[in-house]
């Protein structure tokens, strides 16, 4: 597979919508989308595969359930056990107000943790695309040279036909 | 007109003005918002700056001295161990909820207005929490002793912290409430970070900036996992809003005492809570807009919403307030019926009477249109709401435990000039940061903004080839 990315930047929204359309419509491999805000109207178009942070925020607050409901019980019940105005050792509806606190905390740091993981977002990361204004008023389609797939010149007249402020030719990684 | 006063729906009668005002571009909005970061601070904000500093500096020496010499120093007695310091905590705490409101609550209600204002109410959430958590370790005594709190292994046995108490139950809520803020509103910052970081000339700031950006780059594969962690945080959240004032009032409800065993508690506490945050809201957002010369962005329909809200939430804690005092009346507990009455005419009697007119009466000035396009007469009530919400928290608290089962206890409370240096201290405390907030992050969310001009844009787009006005 070619390593060979053209980057294509574009003013209007409409336009990138266009673009993508179009690379959609000729099957091109789109390594990704750049834009100042979340573009409505892409993931139909991208049908990407869905993303699984659900996932691990569900296990975040499974987690944080179990070990909640387990550390009061043993600490509670087992390892200290103390009376409280007679009240059970193992005072269930006392524990759910902790129990909740904790699953929001371990659901919430799970999902965003895996998150930074997932999109490799961290401290002192600088690499950037090589297109400027990218955060703040222009938008950017990534697409992989589709080679001997598509005619000579075929990348530049498509994008061309949809308002392409700048085309310059990259060389990237794997898409993530 | 009950349909107009809350406004989860689009109301009708609200004028079909764009939210954002000036018809702006995208990156118009960046360098309006990342400008002011660029330039020098103006004389405004120091001389805002220099006064709420003066403010803290007074509050740390007042709670220098209280940890010196004991809270002795405090007005309390053996009838009132609870007063000054409780008030503030609770009041504090209330401040916070607006903030998740308007970033969780409204956002799962696709409210778009909320995109001018989330970043400061999140901040305002932040920093309300963190004077709030202040007070409970002030009044530890020793406050060096503060992580006893956790449940950790010790030499005592180990000896845990007793799980069946409302009290350890608020520190897990008020840490998570703290801690799960933090991420929302540090995730949503992270896009705008990255637009800053691209706009600033090399430097500490620019470091600073980079390293919160955490290499952000407008990629949709991130934009799209962005969009699903915050819906999860929003819905995480938004029970935890509910949660934290609820178990807040568990502290109190959860005793014998009459005036605090109650079961409307919890929907109580939360409904004041968010009466008084979005008071708060409302009186920062008038500052920050005028200071920050943001009128484009936090227009007065956006006022005009957030008042509703207000006035929405004052009208249900005026039937809490009724409910509770209808109930002490008729359950018959010569205890609960006294306490009520004693609220009313005892010698808190001043107190409650400010409660219930800041609070009920003055808000239902915002029913008329004029009073809430008059900027002014919003910000006035809106303060005044505040003193209103502190009073509430105070009659409860003083009020309850002054005259309790045993007339031989029944005693005053007044409080000392050590505990209002500490109250003002942090009012310090909370303007300092905010007003640092202000110089160091983008005040408005800017990359939100940006969806809702470019959604105005779409639609008014179709709807002029439409052929509609």
């Amino acid at each position: 597979m070619s390593r060979k990315v053209f980057l294509a930047s574009f003013a209007h929204e409409q336009h990138l919508l266009s673009a993508v359309q179009a690379a959609r419509k000729r099957d091109w491999d789109i390594v990704d989308i750049y834009s100042p805000y979340p573009v409505h109207g892409l993931e139909p178009l991208l049908a990407w595969r869905r993303s699984l942070l659900p996932v691990a925020c569900f296990f975040g607050g499974a987690a944080g359930i179990i070990l909640a409901l387990w550390f009061q019980f043993w600490s509670t019940a087992r390892s200290w056990p103390i009376d409280v105005g007679g009240r059970p050792w193992n005072s269930l509806p006392a524990f759910v107000p902790v129990t909740f606190e904790c699953m929001v905390l371990f659901a919430g740091f799970a999902v965003v943790i895996a998150f930074f993981l997932r999109c490799r977002l961290y401290p002192g990361k600088t690499d950037s695309v090589a297109l400027k204004g990218l955060t703040d008023d222009r938008f950017a389609l990534a697409v992989r040279d589709p080679g001997e797939v598509a005619e000579p010149g075929a990348v530049h007249a498509v994008m061309h036909e949809c308002h392409v402020l700048e085309l310059i030719e990259s060389v990237q990684g794997e898409p993530r | 007109m009950v349909s107009a006063a809350l406004p989860l729906h689009a109301p009708s009668d609200v004028p079909s003005t764009p939210w954002i005002a000036g018809d702006k571009t995208a990156s118009q909005v960046t360098s309006e918002i990342c400008g002011p970061l660029e330039r020098r601070a103006s004389g405004w904000w120091w001389l805002a700056f220099l006064a709420a500093g003066s403010v803290l500096l007074l509050g740390a020496a007042a709670v220098s001295y209280q940890i010196m010499v004991g809270i002795g120093t405090w007005g309390l007695n053996r009838s009132v161990g609870w007063a000054f310091d409780i008030t503030n905590f609770v009041f504090w705490i209330g401040i916070g909820h607006a903030g998740t409101l308007i970033s969780a609550i409204l956002y799962l209600f696709r409210q778009k207005w909320r995109t001018s204002v989330n970043r400061s109410a999140e901040a305002m959430t932040l920093f309300a929490v963190a004077c709030a958590g202040l007070f409970p370790v002030i009044h530890m005594g020793r406050p060096w002793l503060f992580y006893w709190v956790f449940p950790y292994p010790n030499y005592r046995g180990p000896l845990w912290v007793n799980f069946r108490s409302p009290l350890v139950w608020d520190f897990v809520a008020i840490s998570t409430y703290f801690l799960i803020s933090l991420l929302f509103w540090y995730v949503g910052l992270i896009p705008d970070a990255a637009t800053l970081r691209d706009r600033l000339r090399p430097g500490w700031y620019r470091r600073f900036i980079s390293l919160l950006s955490l290499g952000w780059n407008g990629s949709y594969r991130t934009w799209r996992r962005y969009e699903i962690v915050y819906l999860l945080l929003a819905g995480l959240a938004t029970p935890l809003v509910v949660s934290v004032h609820s178990v807040v009032s568990m502290d109190f409800a959860a005793s014998l005492l009459p005036g605090w065993h109650s079961t409307i508690f919890p929907p109580y506490f939360v409904t004041g809570a968010i009466f008084s945050g979005m008071a708060m809201v409302v009186t920062l957002m008038l500052i920050v807009r005028k200071v920050m010369r943001l009128e484009d962005y936090v227009t007065p329909r956006h006022v005009d919403v957030m008042t509703r809200l207000v006035l929405g939430t004052s009208c249900l804690v005026g039937l809490a307030y009724a409910i509770e005092f209808f109930t002490a009346m008729y359950a018959g507990n010569r205890y609960e019926s006294f306490t009520f009455l004693n609220r009313l005419l005892g010698p808190l009697g001043w107190g409650f009477a400010i409660m219930l007119a800041c609070n009920v009466f003055i808000p239902q000035l915002l029913w008329f249109r004029r009073v809430r396009d008059n900027l002014l007469a919003v910000f006035a009530i809106c303060v005044l709401v505040n003193v209103g919400m502190w009073m509430e928290r105070f009659v409860i608290i003083v009020g309850s435990l002054e005259r309790d089962f045993l007339p031989s206890t029944w005693t005053g409370y007044v409080p000392t000039l050590i505990e209002i240096a500490t109250l003002l201290g942090s009012f310090g405390l909370f303007f300092t940061c905010f007003l640092v907030f202000c110089r160091l992050l983008p005040v408005i969310a800017m990359a939100e903004v940006k969806g809702v001009v470019a959604a105005e844009h779409g639609s008014s787009a179709s709807t002029t080839a439409e052929g509609h006005p």
